[in-house]
């Protein structure tokens, strides 16, 4: 039998605001344990909430980037659980009037195919703390740290649209490229700042009724998201051709020992008692804040992509991949700026710096060379100063914080010297200093002479200590040589 | 010194008759001496009070002290008092001193008034006779053997007694009105949202609201121009000018309008009471009021709706309580479970557990719509019964609650007994607006309660006609004999 | 009108409750009477009436997204039943 996949997503931004969504704490990633963590984060008794204004509009402009319905009023409820990181024992969210309704977002495959995924809506709400299972403290407990409690999410939840990984990660993707486009959120996946909880269910093909469906939680890379459906997709399939059925519940999936399995714990008296919270009011934005928003909406990466093609003569594919991602658009813009060669910036954004960064798993934003940086390199090499090799020298030294690339060409005299006449000068001076050779190279039948050119090259790259432009001696001397012959 | 009201205290200290000082050692006296027969207080900060007191006496001779400036009050123990344990009369809050202060706390720390200490109170608030405090109950000074009410009963019953001539108090179902009535003193729950409860430990979010306790409207008034102010900390409080509320108490009552609603006067309601409320309402016609007849046809099912919504919100609200950031935590947990049942079951006392399973049970699945959907929905009823009421009268009165103060443990096992002593009072909570209680008579020696309920915002209409009702009655200045043996001064 | 065992057993669990099983019997017929009690509203007609979850027709105030806590976890954490190296403490969380 075939089967097919269905698969929908739960996705938690956290949203780039200064604080939390109910109180004034700071949400800077990292700090200490607990010292950004109020009396309201802590629920002390009698604290109340007031709600972030930057929230609020940080997910109206994402409401106006899906082209979703904008709930002019919306409302906050409480989900009543107990969890030692949860500290008021609910969790303030949305359910019957979340601020952001239906839209959708359209998704780009691999075989050039696209696809449009519909948003069922988006809600605003609190993250709850962190539960430390290992540290400092003694055995046997659990550290909590409510740092990140109350930091605002937005949760995006869609249909369930997707029927493979690729599409399922093209999608989450294509959500990360806009909630940073739009600057709501910081995209930091590995400090948890979008989070992924994919449902899966598969069924025969062809068939109209959805299965069972079981969710993986908190997903925080696209690899593990990945890994993730593949191993619950066959294991779902090799479950139902066993004979047995699957059974709707949370699974959690450790993307370090590739394990995947369910989360029973809280499946037991799955009752949230959801109600409105009476702490907070119906919430009301203007038809004028709307507008205001959407006027100032930062660029969408599909009009950004488009206006990379345009503007830089860039490929598809390259536009693809530095419009797709904000941060690295925002770089390429900037060294190309400052380069005056948008090509060769974005080859260089690509390639080299992008290698380096991925190898070291560091985000564009954490980048030793900046994008002025970058930008003043591949000037450099565009007039032709430096080769090739010599800028890869110059990006090192960059990497490695010695300054901008005219700091490190002069102080490590990379000069490439590409004036004609000198140039000339030198390749006239060393063929005569190398009689030998040039008979050598004479009396070379002319099939074999190319080869000979390599030595005469390294006479002349080491008389001008490496700063001759090679491709302009490589010209001058084979000219050169023909004459003689 | 005790027997002055607040405004008289006022005058004496701007004056010099006394200082703030001598004030507070005159009250601070009368607690040590007299609350042991009434466990009103419980928590004294006497070294904090004398050194506000002096710090009120140094801005009294330099003049321009604010009104209540060196006057010595009580806080229930609901609002949080930076460094001096709040305990909501729970266990689960017994070793709980918070680093923060309720606004309502700052405010009167603001205007220069003296906090003698906090009161006791029905645990988390719940409770209609103050015999669900971990700190036992609170003696009614009027009838020992009898309640003072509750939830607010520990201030109630100071006032009474004269251990402080004014406190704050809250109201979620008539926490402020019931006591006050039982207690023979002057209680006013404002309009919900004038009121900040930042730092007021929530029991129901959507009906809580703090309020004065004092002998006189007037003194009431003079505490409501310092607890009523917009506080940006609180999404709930209304942002909207605090007016002086001693201003209108001179105004006449003349051709005020007074709805009398008939359910406030049905079956339930005791003889005496009856008398004692009819007789007030003449003295107010005598005054050039009018009696108008009205209806509020749903006002019975105010008690349901209420047992339905408090709970639910409470369920959530006291969720926080889980042993993990601060307050109660049992022995030797053995796992997370055991930590979260055993400290709930342990540091809540009965009527706080049943509650919290009532709200569990009305928002549980299956139940919501049938419970919560159906009391927000009667609660909406109930409003409306008011909004038509005040197109026609001015303010509304009736009994505040059915009988006087009755004796500890007399309401039996029943809890539904107890929750019945709100019905004249719950219906303002559920539609929020403001309410009052004002001493009009005694029945067997105990005093009796009239409510005067308004019309948003309109507290200081409502004050101006218990202060004129009191310039022509001496209810509120009776005084319980069992205090009269007390410091004089 | 009392609840059954199970009810009440469930409840305890969503709220966190340890219910002594002496007691139960009690607690059940307790909570019944208040159930009777609030089974009145079942009577009462309220099709098409609007449910009323504030008692003021206001709307939500928004707060500037500017800081203005500081760091207190010192005099947070003095009042805490058990902290180390600036966490909460609790046993063991199984996931």
């Amino acid at each position: 039998m075939s089967w097919e996949t269905v698969i929908g997503l739960e996705v938690h931004v956290q949203l780039a605001t200064k604080t939390k969504i109910f109180s004034g704490a700071s949400t800077a990633f990292g700090a200490e344990p607990n010292t950004q963590a109020c009396a309201i984060d802590l629920a002390m008794p009698g604290t109340l909430p007031v709600l972030n204004k930057q929230a609020v509009h940080y997910a109206v402009m994402f409401g106006l980037a899906i082209d979703a319905e904008i709930g002019q009023e919306s409302a906050f409820e409480r989900k009543n659980y107990f969890y030692p990181d949860l500290p008021k024992g609910y969790q303030t969210t949305q359910l019957e009037k979340p601020i952001v309704g239906r839209g959708n977002v359209e998704i780009q495959l691999a075989d050039g195919r696209s696809k449009n995924i519909r948003i069922h809506h988006a809600h605003l709400e609190e993250d709850a703390g962190k539960s430390l299972h290992e540290g400092n403290f003694r055995h046997g407990v659990t550290g909590i740290d409510l740092n990140r409690a109350g930091t605002p999410l937005i949760e995006i939840v869609s249909e369930p649209d997707m029927s493979s990984a690729e599409e399922a990660i093209a999608f989450a993707k294509k959500l990360h490229s806009i909630v940073t486009s739009i600057g709501i959120c910081d995209g930091e996946m590995s400090q948890g700042s979008m989070r992924f909880d994919v449902n899966v269910s598969v069924r025969p093909t062809g068939a109209t009724e959805l299965g069972t469906r079981t969710e993986t939680k908190n997903l925080n890379s696209f690899k593990f998201m990945e890994e993730a459906i593949a191993k619950e997709v066959e294991r779902q399939i090799d479950l139902i051709e066993d004979g047995g059925s699957v059974i709707q519940e949370t699974r959690l999936y450790n993307g370090d020992t590739k394990v995947a399995r369910s989360m029973r714990s809280k499946e037991e008296a799955n009752d949230y008692r959801y109600f409105p919270c009476p702490d907070l009011l119906p919430v009301i934005v203007s038809d004028e804040t709307i507008e205001e928003l959407r006027r100032n909406l930062p660029e969408l990466p599909d009009a950004r992509q488009a206006r990379f093609v345009e503007q830089y003569g860039l490929s598809d594919y390259d536009a693809g991949v530095l419009g797709g991602d904000a941060a690295m658009a925002a770089y390429f813009e900037i060294a190309s700026e400052k380069s005056g060669n948008a090509k060769l910036a974005a080859n260089w954004t690509m390639g080299e710096l992008a290698a380096r960064l991925n190898n070291q798993d560091l985000s564009i934003n954490k980048s030793p060379v900046n994008a002025e940086q970058l930008g003043g390199l591949v000037a450099r090499i565009a007039d032709n100063s430096i080769s090739g090799k010599m800028a890869k020298e110059v990006f090192e030294g960059m990497w490695a914080g010695e300054g901008s690339a005219d700091e490190i060409i002069e102080a490590r005299g990379l000069v490439q010297v590409s004036d004609s006449g000198a140039l000339e000068q030198m390749v006239t001076d060393v063929l005569a200093a190398n009689q030998t050779m040039v008979d050598d190279y004479i009396n070379t039948e002319e099939a074999k002479r190319k080869k000979k050119l390599g030595g005469f090259m390294g006479k002349i790259m080491q008389a001008s200590k490496g700063q001759a432009n090679p491709q302009q001696v490589n010209k001058i001397l084979a000219q050169k040589l023909n004459e003689l012959v | 010194m005790h027997n002055l009201t607040i405004a008289q205290l006022a005058k004496g200290l701007q004056s010099k008759d006394f200082s703030s000082v001598e004030l507070t050692q005159h009250f601070l006296a009368r607690i040590a001496e007299l609350n042991p027969a009434y466990n009103a207080v419980i928590t004294v900060t006497a070294e904090q009070a004398l050194k506000a007191a002096a710090a009120a006496d140094k801005r009294l001779a330099a003049g321009n002290a604010p009104a209540l400036c060196g006057i010595p009050i009580l806080h229930k123990d609901i609002f949080c008092t930076n460094g001096v344990r709040t305990s909501c009369g729970s266990k689960m809050l017994d070793n709980f001193i918070p680093p923060y202060s309720a606004t309502v706390v700052e405010n009167f720390e603001q205007a220069g008034a003296v906090v003698l200490g906090k009161t006791n109170m029905d645990e988390f608030a719940m409770g209609s006779s103050n015999e669900t405090s971990f700190y036992g109950p609170v003696k009614n000074p009027w009838a020992i053997d009898c309640v003072p009410g509750g939830s607010s009963g520990g201030s109630a019953a100071a006032v009474a007694a004269r251990l402080a001539p004014g406190a704050t108090a809250t109201d979620t179902g008539g926490s402020i009105r019931q006591p006050a009535a039982l207690c023979g003193i002057t209680g006013l729950k404002p309009t919900y949202g004038r009121v900040s409860r930042w730092g007021m430990i929530a029991f129901a979010s959507s009906l809580d609201q703090g309020g004065p306790m004092a002998r006189t409207a007037e003194d009431c008034a003079l505490l409501l121009n310092c607890m009523a102010s917009y506080d940006d900390k609180d999404s709930t409080c209304i942002d909207r000018d605090v007016p002086d509320y001693s201003a209108d108490l001179n105004n006449s009552i003349k051709g005020l309008k007074i709805g009398v609603p008939k359910e406030y006067f049905s079956d339930g309601l005791h003889a005496g009471t009856e008398d004692a409320v009819r007789s007030a309402l003449a003295e107010l016609e005598a005054q050039g009021a009018e009696l108008v007849e009205i209806s509020l046809p749903n006002s019975a099912l105010s008690v349901p709706a209420y047992y339905v919504i408090a709970p639910a919100e409470a369920s959530a609200n006291l969720s926080r309580f889980d042993g993990v950031k601060y307050g109660y935590r049992c022995e030797d947990p053995k796992d997370l479970n055991d930590l979260y049942t055993r400290t709930r079951a342990e540091g809540f006392g009965e009527e706080v557990q049943r509650r919290i399973l009532i709200g569990t049970y009305c928002l549980s699945a299956g139940y919501y719509d049938a419970y919560y959907g159906k009391a927000q929905q009667v609660r909406q009823l109930i409003q409306q019964d008011f909004e038509k009421a005040f197109a026609q009268v001015d303010v509304i009165m009736g009994p505040t609650c059915p009988s006087p103060a009755f004796k500890f443990g007399s309401k039996g096992d029943d809890p539904v007994a107890m929750y019945l002593e709100d019905i004249y009072t719950i219906a303002t909570n559920l539609a929020g607006l403001p309410g009052m209680s004002v001493p009009c008579g005694m029945v067997e020696s105990k005093p009796v309660g009239l409510q005067i309920i308004g019309n948003y915002f309109d507290e200081a209409r409502m004050l101006n006609v218990a202060h004129q009702y009191q310039q022509a009655t001496d209810w509120h200045d009776q005084m319980p004999e069992s205090i009269q043996q007390g410091a004089e001064s | 009108m009392s609840i059954e065992r199970h009810e009440i057993e469930k409840l305890a669990t969503l709220s966190r409750i340890a219910i002594n099983e002496n007691t139960i019997t009690e607690v059940s017929q307790r909570l019944g009477s208040v159930l009777e009690l609030v089974d009145q509203l079942q009577a009462v007609d309220t099709s098409g009436v609007a449910a009323m979850s504030h008692p003021l027709q206001a709307t939500q105030r928004l707060r500037e997204d500017e800081v203005t806590e500081i760091n207190q976890r010192e005099a947070f954490q003095a009042i805490a039943p058990d902290t180390e190296d600036g966490l909460f403490l609790v046993p063991k969380v199984i996931e």
